[in-house]
């Protein structure tokens, strides 16, 4: 149920999971250690030791695996390091063999796709937060507690786990919050007793919340009094159908420009249209800024880019070539 | 002594005034001293270093980490000086107080948002050029096209109410010379400052704006909780203050490029969907936002050279944007190149968030134009208006040959 591909609630617009995309960049796996019973955290570095692109807390990444398989992870690390990305990933027995792949197979020095960041799930200003983490979602959750106590803001964290020895992060939120983190393994103590927990309902505060599914339908009763957007929330669930990112070369038909040109698995689709002779501006080519923007008239965009909502992903009437790609064969573009 | 510190190279010290009028009227010889005189300069009449050359000053504008906007982002240190208003949300917020106002504005001035804005002011451009036209074939390009048309199209589309918008101009100066020393351009606007202050942070309450434009869209997103109610006026207000003055500049610019490249504006004639692109250039070319300041969140080595933390660092858009190194034959306004990775914009987390209203402000001025403009040139000498930050002009006298 954990750590395959997540959909946010924040507040509204929920749109449906999207297709999981791929590599906007190639990163190195820089270390890759057990942190709990289960949990392995991959550091994540530029193989030409480049910045990475800014993220915020809540924000996730695609990484694509070796196989073709893609799937998203919260980014747990430090923002103020601008040269690493760290996740953390949950072995699923019941999933798909994406988290058996990063447990068994992913090793140091391999090299992953990464698409992304983006913040579907992002800290909205509060003076107070409760947060809510359910197992493996920590890992969103983390950043967010630095940055509660960065912005002086009052919080608490409530975080369960199936064992003590699941729970990842632990020791150190504990060492370093003290009681404003309340740790409940359920073996040893039981579910969580959200209702005591959360209290009367706060004007001032926001709940923020992520796990599995059976802990988001829990909190999202215990908070059904709560004011309207207070309650903020991601989960995983069961990936939607994904197609697999395309290892094979695509066309690109230009069809102002009237050229069609391919697009080998190793230059972007800004690079190769350049190449054919259009003229797309760019700026941070990191899929951040927008300014690539370009229409599509046909096929199918793999999107990679930090800016679409999914509800824009899915209409699928623009790209950002500087790092998205594409589903299918083919893509007419109005170039 | 830190390893870093003994190592340190001694950066070339220059007491040129980068905000003396002449400085300001014609920036490019003081640009051009202080790309060659290395990759930072000490400029000791301000006691701050200077970054001029596009690899320095990329390198600034991404890392923010090291170079913080929160202090502010002019030459006053909001460490020890006390700003002359309240500290914008997202130009001079550092991550992470700078995170929501950001993504909130970001969403709202997207591309995929301003879509439906595009025919409106393609319509607006044309009818704008058609008035224009027909009430002669020489005029002032700077009011009668450069001013003229974002101040018909954008105060609209923040939902801004018809009375005293003659103010949004007064104000953009006085908010950009602010970024400079207090010098006598300061001066000049004191007696305005709290008048048009007032009538700004008026402006931004929820009840005078339309229900259907950009200010409206923000108090929304307070009213969701991404952003507090204190926050909401001032991310409005940001919009007034940077969004205005700032694109009439890099229309001016566009104008005044195309009036003095001919053979240009017939190419932008034969392909008018470069008007984006030629604008960017246009951007890159002259650089209507000229400097930015950042301050030293910790001692930082830059090729050597350590700029001590807590310190302030001048970056120099304009000088970037030239800089041989980075771009061929600088100088001249291109259309066959490609300006793509420009600092005229910023970079980085405070990248410009009103560029791609800006860009489609532009195409559906240059796209009018172009239709209807055989020829654009000067009749006259075009007159920059000095101010501490914007490359500013005061007028641009030009005859158009209406196109047959």
């Amino acid at each position: 149920m954990v750590g395959t591909s997540m959909v946010a609630d924040a507040g509204s617009g929920v749109g449906p999971g999207r297709p999981a995309p791929g590599n906007a960049a190639t990163l190195t796996i820089s270390a890759k250690e057990g942190i709990a019973e289960g949990v392995v955290s991959l550091t994540l570095t530029h193989p030409g030791g480049a910045r990475l692109p800014d993220w915020t807390p809540g924000s996730h990444i695609d990484l694509v695996l070796p196989d073709g398989t893609t799937r998203q992870y919260s980014l747990c690390g430090d923002r103020w390091d601008a040269h690493t990305y760290r996740v953390a990933v949950l072995r699923e027995p019941a999933g798909r063999g994406g988290s058996a792949h990063v447990h068994d197979r992913l090793r140091p020095g391999d090299r992953v796709g990464v698409g992304g960041p983006r913040n579907q799930f992002p800290l909205v200003p509060s003076e107070k937060y409760l947060f809510i983490a359910g197992g493996i979602g920590i890992t969103p959750l983390l950043p967010m507690v630095r940055q509660a106590e960065l912005l002086g803001a009052d919080w608490q964290l409530l975080y369960g786990g199936r064992t003590r020895a699941s729970m990842a992060f632990r020791e150190e939120l504990t060492a370093a919050h003290g009681e404003r983190v309340q740790v409940v393994p359920q073996d040893e103590l039981g579910l969580l007793d959200l209702a005591a927990w959360l209290g009367t309902p706060r004007p001032d505060t926001k709940v923020y919340c992520c796990g599995p599914a059976p802990l988001l339908a829990a909190v999202e009763a215990a908070c059904v009094a709560w004011p309207a957007h207070a309650l903020r929330t991601e989960r995983f669930t069961a990936a939607v159908q994904t197609p697999p990112v395309r290892k094979a070369p695509f066309e690109v038909e230009l069809r102002r420009t009237g050229r069609t040109v391919t697009v080998t698995p190793d230059v972007s689709v800004l690079e190769a249209v350049r190449r054919a002779g259009a003229e797309v501006l760019s700026s941070c080519e990191q899929g951040t800024c927008g300014t690539c923007l370009t229409p599509v008239l046909a096929g199918r965009p793999d999107h990679r880019d930090s800016i679409l909502a999914d509800h824009e992903r899915a209409v699928n009437d623009c790209m950002f070539p500087c790092v998205s790609r594409s589903c299918g064969d083919r893509l007419v573009l109005d170039l | 002594m830190t390893e870093a510190l003994e190592r340190a190279v001694v950066p070339p010290a220059s007491d040129a005034d980068p905000f003396a009028h002449d400085a300001l009227l014609d920036p490019e010889p003081l640009h051009r001293a202080l790309r060659e005189a290395g990759p930072v300069v000490y400029l000791s009449r301000y006691d701050v270093h200077a970054l001029a050359r596009y690899e320095q000053v990329h390198a600034a504008l991404v890392d923010w980490q090291h170079f913080e906007s929160g202090s502010g982002v002019g030459l006053a240190n909001f460490r020890h000086e006390t700003p002359w208003r309240p500290p914008s949300l997202l130009l001079e917020a550092d991550p992470p107080r700078h995170d929501a106002p950001r993504r909130v504005l970001r969403e709202i001035l997207a591309p995929p948002a301003l879509r439906r804005l595009r025919e409106t002011w393609h319509s607006v451009a044309e009818e704008l050029v058609d008035q224009v036209l027909s009430a002669g074939t020489e005029f002032d390009g700077f009011a009668a096209l450069a001013e003229a048309f974002p101040l018909r199209a954008f105060p609209d589309a923040v939902g801004l109410g018809p009375d005293g918008r003659e103010n949004l101009l007064p104000y953009g100066n006085m908010a950009f010379n602010a970024f400079g020393p207090r010098n006598d351009l300061v001066a000049a606007d004191a007696h305005r400052v709290a008048g048009l202050s007032a009538w700004v942070n008026a402006q931004c309450a929820r009840e005078k704006l339309g229900e259907d434009g950009f200010g409206a869209r923000i108090w929304e997103a307070a009213d969701r909780g991404e952003l507090t109610y204190e926050q909401a006026p001032l991310v409005v207000r940001s919009l007034l203050t940077a969004g205005v003055d700032t694109t009439v500049h890099g229309l001016a610019a566009c104008l005044y490029a195309f009036a003095t490249h001919p053979e240009e504006w017939q190419r932008l004639r034969q392909r008018p969907e470069l008007a984006r692109a030629a604008f960017d250039e246009a951007v890159r070319w002259q650089s209507p936002v000229q400097t930015f300041f950042r301050t030293a969140t910790t001692d930082i080595t830059v090729a050597g050279t350590v700029i001590p933390a807590d310190t302030k660092i001048l970056m120099f858009l304009g000088a970037a944007n030239r800089d041989p190194a980075r771009w061929t034959d600088p100088d001249r306004f291109d259309l066959t190149r490609d300006p793509s990775g420009h600092v005229g914009f910023g970079m980085g987390i405070h990248q410009c968030i009103g560029q791609h209203v800006a860009r489609l402000e532009a195409e559906a001025l240059l796209t009018a134009l172009a239709r209807r403009v055989e020829r654009i040139e000067l009749v006259g000498t075009p007159q920059r208006h000095p101010n501490n930050t914007l490359r500013s002009w005061a007028s641009l006298p030009v005859r158009v040959q209406p196109a047959a």
